[in-house]
């Protein structure tokens, strides 16, 4: 695409000052062509991201209900939606149910991932199969994902609570019906889905490391420990960054591990902001502004998260390039 | 090359531009002779009787499953067949409807006949999307009054079941004799029969609380059947019946589970013999009489005795507002042979749902003595956006905080009161902010 452009531009004789307007012309002409092999992304941006977004704001300012569907009114309130969202007894619940859900999930999703790959280093017989096997939580439809959890933990004919019984504890763990154990219950399911994506990008990064620093390491007599402290560890940096960084905007977004397993509930215990603002718009009262508020709040964060990434993903570009 | 790959873009662009104007044609209207129904019920002139009828016309509703889907699919080729109107029919699964129903309310693209459930109408009814059935000669009489009330907004009939359905108490006979133990009469007897049957694997009670419409419906027989209503959720009524839920869960004579149990779910524990007793609509009667299960039927109590008046249950027919005066005209005629005598039998017959009109009701119990229980509460059920607390559009504001409090108190994270008086203030809030 490029080479049309340059060509196009290369082409052209030293110019005599007869040719000027022909120039003009033709150097509108190019920008025309190149704004057309533009176009496709561009519209596809504006439609599908900058219009549902702004959309969305828009509707965090207005009393947005299921009138508005049949009359088109949406009278605008200020930031009502906003000051009704705070002081809702389910705000701060959901708030610290997603930092506890994203902290947990990167936590050990990372760790767990990082655990598999190094594991993956060492050669031996299966390998390659065992780790294929390892993507199948990743490669899994979500849904599915949340009900096999569902079964997995039901509290009367769960494998999880027979398992636990056969351990030798008696009593029966309600995993998706205790309000203090319905968010770990999700949890646990979120890390499960997760730790494949990590291990994936993270055995990558780690094979990328040099082989020979190991090998001069050894010699040196570095212990294991300290090849992976020293050695490892740093020049992973990079890598574990991104996948932090993208795990986070990943987690802040999940909604159908959620919605599949618990709902939310029980009594909105493991609502996280996502979900929330979606039963928040989507069920039986149909707030759509008080939910478009709440997705703003998310909005603003994943933003924040998101420009971090883009930054750091340029510096890294920059220096690699330098 | 430029020039021809610019040519074929726009060419492109000139197709999607194309693809995407297009619309398709509404049915012309033919000229069919109109009313075919005698008598439209009130005095108001319709405008539409010179209209002549279409003759296709379009039907949402969210019969999506089997047998539901196709039992319902045979009353409208029954009704197709009667009127001559062509019915093309889109089921559509419950929680996808209510979306459908606004894309199509914005994009003023609604069916001729939407079908939807009952505690729902008021609501859509409040947007102006619908059209009062008397409008289009829609047939009224010897209808449940209770069905025609939760039916009206502001005066006008918007929507009508063709069958409305009730909960009860079925209970698994075997094990009431294996216990020797009478069918509960009464909450204390609830309670201690729920007691005595739980043993291992099986519990004694078996309700639904999940986090839908479907928790508040089913606590609401315990809730009036106490004497509390939903335009004060923390009363001592409501918190005495909250109570009763939780006691039971926390005694372990019901599944902690039941906050996630849907009504099929709790129907299959039954079925399953893993419980004694079920709280379950009428609905169900038709898998049961099928299944081995030796079950009775008695009625939710009041706390003493005596029944407790229950919800209304059921899907009402509407017809949404349309331009087009013949696909209306010839939607009221589809509507009208729905709420027929004969249409309602069947499907009601098919269903397991108790027929609207109260002689067609009778004559239900005659050919299935099961019906007799459920017939009987019909003639009691509240309507759940009707009296005592009158919620019409804003039954949703309220019934929200209810589910969740009921799910508060029954998984333990609050106490029925605490759970309540929240619940209170949320519902206040919420219809302040309307």
């Amino acid at each position: 695409m490029t080479r049309v452009v340059e060509t196009g531009a290369g082409d052209l004789p030293p110019a005599p000052v007869v040719l000027k307007g022909r120039r003009r012309l033709h150097w509108r002409r190019e920008r025309v062509v190149t704004l057309m092999f533009l176009a496709p992304a561009l519209i596809y941006v504006l439609a599908f991201y900058l219009y549902p977004i702004v959309f969305n704001v828009i509707m965090s300012v207005e009393k947005y209900t299921l009138k508005t569907f049949v009359t088109g009114e949406a009278p605008f309130i200020g930031l009502d939606n906003f000051t009704r969202l705070v002081n809702h007894p389910e705000f701060w619940p959901a708030v610290m149910n997603t930092v506890w859900f994203t902290i947990g999930s990167l936590f050990f999703q990372f760790t767990l991932g990082l655990l598999i790959a190094l594991f993956y280093q060492h050669r031996f017989p299966l390998n390659s199969i065992l780790r294929a096997l390892i993507l199948v939580p990743w490669l899994a439809p979500v849904l599915v994902s949340g009900a096999i959890w569902v079964r997995l933990l039901d509290q009367d004919y769960g494998v999880v609570n027979f398992f636990i019984h056969s351990l030798g504890y008696q009593g029966q763990i309600s995993w998706l019906t205790d309000p203090h154990l319905s968010l770990i219950s999700v949890l646990i399911a979120n890390i499960w889905i997760g730790i494949p994506f990590n291990m994936v990008i993270l055995y990558g990064g780690l094979q990328a490391i040099p082989r020979v620093l190991y090998e001069a390491a050894s010699i040196d007599g570095a212990s294991a420990w300290q090849r992976f402290r020293y050695m490892t560890w740093p020049l992973l940096r990079p890598v574990s960054t991104v996948v932090l960084l993208l795990g986070l905007v990943y987690t802040l977004k999940v909604f159908d591990v959620i919605m599949s397993i618990t709902r939310g509930g029980p009594a909105d215990t493991s609502q996280t902001l996502n979900t929330w603002a979606y039963s928040l718009a989507f069920t039986n009262a149909f707030n759509f502004g008080l939910g478009a508020a709440a997705g703003d709040i998310l909005l603003v964060i994943v933003l924040i998260f998101g420009l971090l990434y883009l930054r750091y993903a340029y510096r890294e570009l920059r220096e690699t390039t330098r | 090359m430029q020039f021809r790959t610019r040519m074929a873009s726009i060419g492109a662009v000139a197709v999607l531009v194309a693809a995407c104007g297009g619309s398709t044609a509404t049915p012309s209207a033919q000229p069919t002779p109109a009313g075919a129904t005698p008598g439209a019920a009130t005095p108001v002139a319709t405008p539409v009787a010179s209209v002549a009828a279409a003759k296709t016309i379009t039907e949402w509703d969210y019969q999506s499953a089997d047998p539901q889907k196709t039992q319902w699919q045979k009353v409208l080729d029954e009704c197709s067949a009667t009127t001559g109107i062509t019915i093309q029919r889109q089921a559509i699964p419950r929680d996808e409807l209510i979306n459908k129903v606004l894309l199509g309310a914005q994009s003023k693209q609604l069916p001729n006949v939407l079908r939807i459930d009952n505690p729902d109408l008021q609501q859509i009814a409040d947007t102006g999307a619908l059209a009062p059935l008397t409008d289009f000669g829609v047939d009224l009489t010897g209808l449940y009054p209770n069905l025609v009330q939760a039916g009206t907004y502001k005066s006008k009939v918007y929507g009508i079941a063709p069958g409305i359905n009730g909960m009860a108490l079925f209970y698994n006979k075997d094990m009431f004799t294996a216990a020797g133990l009478q069918p509960p009469t009464t909450w204390a007897e609830i309670t201690s029969a729920a007691k005595a049957l739980t043993k291992s694997g099986v519990y004694g009670m078996a309700f639904s609380a999940p986090a839908t419409e479907e928790g508040s419906w089913q606590f609401e027989p315990w809730l009036w059947g106490a004497g509390g209503d939903l335009s004060k959720l923390d009363s001592a009524q409501a918190v005495k019946a909250l109570q009763f839920w939780t006691d039971l869960v926390k005694s372990g004579s019901a599944s902690k589970s039941v906050v996630q149990w849907t009504q099929g779910d709790v129907n299959d524990q039954f079925v399953a013999g893993k419980a004694a007793m079920q709280q379950n609509g009428v609905w169900n009667l038709s898998a049961l009489e099928k299944s081995k299960i030796n079950f009775g039927i008695v009625p939710i109590p009041k706390p003493d005795g005596g029944a407790a008046p229950g919800p209304m249950g059921g899907e009402v027919l509407t017809i949404p507002v349309n331009s087009d005066a013949a696909a209306s005209a010839a939607a009221g005629q589809v509507v009208n042979c729905l709420l027929s005598d004969k249409e309602m039998a069947a499907w009601a017959t098919l269903q397991a749902y108790i027929p609207s009109r109260q002689s067609v009701a009778a004559q239900a119990v005659t050919a299935d003595p099961n019906m007799k229980a459920f017939v009987d509460a019909a003639a009691a059920e509240l309507s759940r956006t009707g009296p005592p607390a009158n919620l019409g559009p804003n039954y949703s504001k309220v019934s929200q905080p209810l589910w969740t409090a009921i799910q508060a108190a029954l998984s333990g994270a609050k106490s029925p009161q605490d759970a309540l008086t929240g619940a209170q203030q949320q519902a206040a809030a919420a219809l302040a902010g309307s």
